[in-house]
């Protein structure tokens, strides 16, 4: 019954080569996923990815070489005008006249669309009443921002696209900008979020993927990707002492060696990091206590979608250098 | 009854939902622009009152004329070039920096994203500038005409033909300036750079009456100058029709807009 609202198989996009000769730049190789409805989906990954890419064929702004895509039943590509009376986007950049005020650009923008959402409700849900006379060029980012989510929002769509909303926002209106999205998909809009943030990731997607190079590198909840890597439950242990700490490394190096819940100990400054199965904390603690070594903490690493991008491309995350390294 | 609606594709041109509250909105905001309201209404006509009251044979009639020509102030021979030059300004510096910043600014790709096609956008913004147009011509003219005693135009109707003609060929080039530029200021540029050589070729600096016949003849294959020509013969009305000029407006307008149209870039 519940069909998924956005479908995407095996996406494909290449861009000629920019200057003479270049060669062509493959930015979508291969990306699939489905979005159900009702859901926050996440489509993660550095920049020059291809995240963005992936969504512009979404929304019909640009011809896809490879591969199929379903939103709410349509082509977009086909068919794009099918789409957009249901489909909100809110872009990377600010799009508006300097000169346009917050009220009326809501109104030009709600008057395209056959149902429109109430003009003072989505103001004062984007907490934007007090500046509804103010003109778009005089807002701050985060206004700007909120405004933008407000003109993605303001067709009563089915599903919003919201591409990297949180860049250049402090802290508090990232939160702020956090709790927003959930009460947006808490209304019952299907939200598919593009950021390259692995916490906002983890914090607000119900599901993702994790796009690296064009590629689906790992799709599921972010819940199910942590609990999924191997080998990577991390204990950190400090000691009192010096004398402490290098008797605690021999037992642990020998547990390593004859116990398969334990992977690898290695020294972290002044503690040891022991990384190994879910079982890795038991079999240390229960170790240490046979031979009596008392560590003074016991913390266990919290480990992130980082963690999971790290173990599925085998490189550290940097979600700022991968453009150069792709272009 | 809005649900059933809502499968039925939209619709392009003025009949897509929200054309009206665009174009209302669109215009609110283009008024809010000093600078480009000053130079599509104003300029023209504060240039060619300061002109005609600041020259002394710019008042002095033109003795020399056939008549009744001969009693009008000098400067009725400079009001076509000024006319040409309300065209000119709107179309090379005011439009295409306009069209040029919508794209810069991702509003053309924002709106692509909406129900409403960004040509919509464009084309809202050309009859705001062709209204613009409007209202720079008659200041000019009423201005000349009650300020400095400027008689009406012997032959409206060619005037009124030719100016038509004059803005679709003109809006045409500005279209095609705007159509790749990535920025406002690129835009800017070019427009400058086809600018200031047609208003030398109008008349604006050199007076049509005595501009010399190399210049005349290089001026009628421009579109200012074809227009400032085509207006100069339709106001005086001794020459009978301005035929070359006019096909040479057309020529350029059935060149330069679908060029314009095909290579604008909508995101």
């Amino acid at each position: 019954m519940t069909s998924p609202v956005v479908e995407v198989r095996n996406l494909r996009k290449t861009y000629p080569g920019a200057g003479r000769g270049a060669a062509p730049k493959t930015a979508v190789a291969d990306v699939s996923f489905q979005v159900a409805r009702g859901e926050i989906f996440g489509i993660l990954g550095p920049n020059g990815a291809g995240k963005t890419t992936t969504v512009e064929c979404l929304a019909g702004l640009r011809h896809a070489d490879g591969g199929t895509i379903r939103v709410l039943g349509h082509d977009p590509q086909a068919d794009p005008t099918a789409v957009r009376e249901h489909v909100g986007v809110q872009l990377q950049e600010a799009a508006l006249h300097d000169k346009i005020t917050v009220g009326e650009a809501l109104d030009v923008f709600g008057s395209f669309y056959p149902q429109r959402a109430d003009s003072a409700e989505l103001l004062d849900l984007l907490d934007l009443t007090a500046h509804r006379d103010q003109q778009f060029g005089k807002l701050s980012g985060g206004q700007k921002q909120r405004l933008s989510i407000a003109l993605a929002l303001v067709g009563r769509p089915q599903v919003a696209i919201l591409d990297e909303l949180t860049t250049g926002l402090d802290p508090a209106a990232r939160r702020a900008t956090w709790d927003l999205v959930e009460r947006v998909r808490d209304s019952g809009v299907t939200v598919l979020l593009v950021t390259h943030f692995m916490d906002e990731a983890e914090r607000l997607c119900d599901r993702l993927v994790v796009i690296d190079a064009g590629r689906v590198v790992a799709e599921g909840t972010p819940a199910a990707l942590i609990e999924g890597l191997e080998g990577h439950r991390g204990v950190r242990l400090r000691f009192a002492d010096d004398a402490a700490r290098s008797r605690a490394a021999q037992l642990l190096t020998a547990l390593s060696e004859r116990d398969p819940d334990v992977v690898g100990v290695v020294p972290a400054g002044d503690e040891i990091e022991v990384t190994g199965t879910r079982k890795v904390l038991f079999a240390v603690v229960q170790a240490l206590a046979a031979a009596d070594v008392v560590p003074d903490d016991v913390r266990t690493v919290e480990r992130t979608l980082e963690d999971v991008f790290v173990q599925v491309t085998g490189r550290a995350y940097r979600a700022e250098e991968n453009e150069e390294v792709a272009a | 009854m809005t649900a059933v609606e809502t499968t039925v594709a939209p619709r392009a041109g003025i009949k897509a939902r929200g054309f009206g509250k665009l174009f209302a909105t669109e215009l609110k905001v283009w008024l809010r622009d000093p600078a480009a309201v000053f130079f599509a209404l104003v300029f023209p006509s504060l240039l060619l009152l300061g002109l005609g009251l600041a020259i002394p044979d710019f008042s002095k009639p033109m003795t020399d004329a056939p008549p009744p020509w001969n009693e009008a102030p000098g400067v009725t021979s400079y009001l076509p070039t000024i006319i040409a030059l309300a065209v000119g300004t709107i179309a090379l510096t005011t439009m295409p920096v306009q069209f040029a910043t919508f794209r810069e600014k991702g509003i053309l790709k924002r709106l692509s994203t909406t129900p409403m096609p960004p040509q919509n956008l464009i084309g809202a913004h050309l009859v705001i500038n062709v209204l613009a147009l409007i209202v720079s011509t008659c200041a000019a003219v009423v201005g000349s005409m009650v300020v400095l005693g400027v008689p009406f135009a012997a032959d409206p109707l060619t005037v009124l033909l030719v100016l038509v003609l004059s803005t679709s060929a003109m809006f045409s080039l500005g279209l095609l300036v705007a159509a790749r530029a990535e920025k406002g200021a690129t835009a800017s540029g070019l427009g400058m750079l086809l600018y200031f050589p047609s208003l030398m070729f109008s008349g604006v600096w050199v007076p049509l009456s005595v501009m010399p016949d190399w210049m005349e003849t290089i001026g009628l294959y421009l579109p200012l100058g074809a227009a400032a020509q085509g207006l100069t013969v339709g106001w005086f009305g001794t020459d009978g029709f301005p035929l070359a000029q006019v096909l040479v407006l057309v020529g350029w307008t059935v060149v330069l807009f679908p060029l314009g149209v095909k290579l604008f870039r909508w995101t």
